[in-house]
């Protein structure tokens, strides 16, 4: 999607965000028990940029994306949208706020009301905010429907009838309706068939460069990261591991996790596929509820297998450094060792990344 | 866009709501039509009562206890009052009972229910206990005790039933409550905007009510049936009211002028088992409901 330029303003500023959830009450704060979904995560949206968020499941990056939604109240940390702290508003500054940021969620089966007709659901935001008539929302319907590619009748029928794909299309209708500058897609492809996924990502690739909107989307899927986004944060265990411009992460990653997941992706040549070498992750991802020392990789890391389990990445949180040479940042005790291991230039290779 | 195009998307897209709607509520099997054809008959009739029966009211004690006769098609009771015509009107004693019972518990139990669920933590769980107070008690007896106090007229019967069964359907609903209100389109409603109230009014009640439909109208039966338990146990409406619980204890004293109880005993069986095959068809709709 459109770049946005490097010093076009920021609009989401997230600062040291985290977000933990109780499993366990009690009265005394060492006996109590949370699932740290997401745990110190600081980045910036700017104004115009598509940026990804991709993990595994449980990564943090839906908690991440709610909190920016103010669906999720942080634990900790500070969310600003256009210069306004989210924790300081309510009631109609926050109404108002959110007619500039508006969701697409993962499931168009699950987030469209099935009792309400498609003219209902997308004048929906309209209707909130009290904007226009009647007769002026059944105009902007019908307009919004036109812009996302539905025919006109489709108005007057209820979400059972459309398929995922024309579902996606109505959901992404609703964020439209305020003309928002915000759109926060949750996985907003990976519940569809493959061959609809490139319609919905033209659409939403179309929609950006026609309003100007800035897109968080949260993904999976590492090759659909590259064609939608500007740049990428990829998260582990409720931490950005690594945050780069979406070309310099595929083709010059820096933290041993972005490799591996790099190493994951399919390619199309099935004899290629065949003998290639992956690099596998030992054992599942720690338990959220109870990290790992120092960096939270360390379990799992194949670079530290390498380097012979050095101290330091089990005694030592790396922070999210900035990388000299180039924009982003990466939280690696290591990054050197990265650039220069054959697993890197096999799978960059591999992957035709090079 | 092409013809073609267009032709593929109109074949696409299904029917609208309401005619699936109608089309699902449409009797299929022998039963529902039996139920949903002695409804039809038995409300017409009760509708008609006065241009297809005599007073109900009227005694001619010259003639109680008599048998079926051109005058009197079902017989008389004890005070020679027409029973054609009592079985009628009591009928829309019956009905009105049943469908207000269920008006009144419906919407106090679905309005309780539904902000117990949705605020969650601790006002459920004081509002829960409260439900779980009136649950403890038998309806019947709860019933009884309300009628006993407030006197005998339809309206007490009716809010002394509404007021046993209320807690039914406050716990119903909140449990479909909590369920819909994760669902994702409540949160996007959410996101966009929408506040506690619109969200459990307009998004999160209209999709709880799936469950409540089928028991609601089988209910319809089962109030009207508590509205004559009342009325033979003498706590129901007041004496020369035609009511066909009533009726039936009054035809106790009788038990060798058979016609007296067999009138209203079958036309409650009657009503009451019809509802109850006609409740099969709310059933089956609501599971083939795609949207639900």
């Amino acid at each position: 999607m459109s770049a946005g330029s490097h010093d076009a303003k920021a609009l989401v500023e997230v600062e040291d965000l985290r977000v933990w959830f109780p499993t366990r009450r009690a009265p005394t704060a060492e006996r109590r028990g949370y699932i740290k979904a997401v745990d110190g995560v600081a980045f910036t949206v700017r104004q115009g940029e598509t940026l990804g968020l991709v993990g595994e499941s449980g990564c943090g990056k839906t908690t991440t994306a709610r909190a920016i939604l103010k669906l999720l109240e942080p634990t900790e940390g500070r969310i600003m949208f256009d210069g306004v702290d989210l924790s300081t508003v309510s009631g109609r500054d926050l109404r108002l706020l959110r007619r500039r940021m508006q969701p697409v969620f993962q499931d168009p089966f699950a987030s469209l009301n099935p009792k309400r007709t498609v003219a209902r659901i997308v004048a929906e935001p309209l209707a909130i905010h009290r904007q226009g008539t009647r007769a002026q929302r059944r105009e902007r319907v019908a307009e919004l429907l036109d812009t996302v590619g539905l025919p006109p009748d489709a108005a007057g029928r209820f979400p059972h009838a459309f398929s995922g794909g024309q579902r996606q299309r109505i959901a992404i209708a609703r964020a439209m309706a305020l003309r928002p500058d915000l759109i926060v897609a949750d996985e907003p492809v990976s519940s569809l068939d493959v061959s609809i996924r490139a319609q919905i990502l033209n659409l939403m690739s179309d929609l950006q460069q026609e309003f100007r909107l800035t897109y968080v989307v949260i993904a999976h899927d590492l090759a659909l990261v590259r064609q939608v986004t500007d740049r990428v944060a990829v998260m582990y265990l409720g931490n950005i591991v690594e945050l780069r411009s979406t070309e310099d992460l595929y083709r010059r990653p820096l933290h041993p996790y972005t490799v591996a997941l790099l190493s994951a992706v399919p390619i199309p040549d099935t004899e290629a596929e065949a003998t290639r070498q992956r690099i596998v992750l030992e054992g599942d991802v720690p338990s959220p509820a109870d990290p790992p020392s120092g960096c939270r990789f360390h379990t799992r890391c194949w670079l530290r297998r390498k380097l012979d389990n050095p101290d330091i990445c089990s005694g030592e949180t790396p922070p999210l450094t900035p990388i000299e040479d180039g924009g982003g940042a990466v939280a690696c005790h290591f990054p050197d060792e990265v650039r220069t291991s054959s697993e890197r230039r096999e799978t960059l290779v591999t992957i035709g990344s090079r | 866009m092409t013809l073609g195009r267009l032709r593929r998307l109109e074949e696409a897209v299904a029917p609208t709501r309401l005619s699936t709607t109608l089309e699902s509520l449409r009797p299929r099997t022998f039963l529902e039509f039996y139920g949903v054809a002695v409804i039809v008959v038995i409300v017409a009739a009760i509708a008609a009562a006065p241009l297809i029966a005599p007073d109900p009211l009227a005694q001619d004690l010259t003639s109680s206890l008599a048998g079926s006769s051109a005058e009197h098609w079902l017989g008389t009771d004890n005070l020679g009052r027409d029973l054609w015509a009592r079985i009628l009107y009591g009928g829309r004693v019956s009905v009105v009972i049943g469908v207000f019972v269920l008006l009144t518990a419906g919407a106090v139990g679905v309005l309780y229910g539904a902000v117990s669920g949705y605020a969650g933590g601790m006002v459920d769980a004081v509002m829960m206990r409260i439900v779980d107070i009136f649950l403890s008690f038998p309806s019947i007896m709860l019933a009884l005790l309300i009628s006993a106090a407030l006197g005998p007229t339809i309206r007490n019967v009716i809010i002394a039933i509404a007021a046993a069964w209320w807690p039914v359907y406050a716990r119903l609903i909140r449990g479909q409550v909590i369920v819909v209100k994760e669902r994702e389109f409540v949160t996007a409603s959410r996101a966009l905007g929408a506040g506690p109230m619109r969200n459990l009014l307009l998004t999160v009640l209209p999709n709880s009510f799936g469950v409540m439909k089928t028991i609601f109208v089988l209910d319809i039966g089962y109030a009207i049936l508590a509205g004559s338990t009342l009325g033979f146990l003498g706590l129901g409406v007041s004496a020369p009211t035609p009511e066909w619980g009533y009726m039936i204890r009054e035809a106790l004293q009788y038990p060798t002028h058979w016609w007296f109880i067999l009138s209203p005993g079958l036309a409650l069986m009657l009503f009451v088992s019809a509802i109850n095959f006609a409740g099969g068809i709310v059933t089956r709709s609501v599971h083939e409901d795609p949207g639900r």
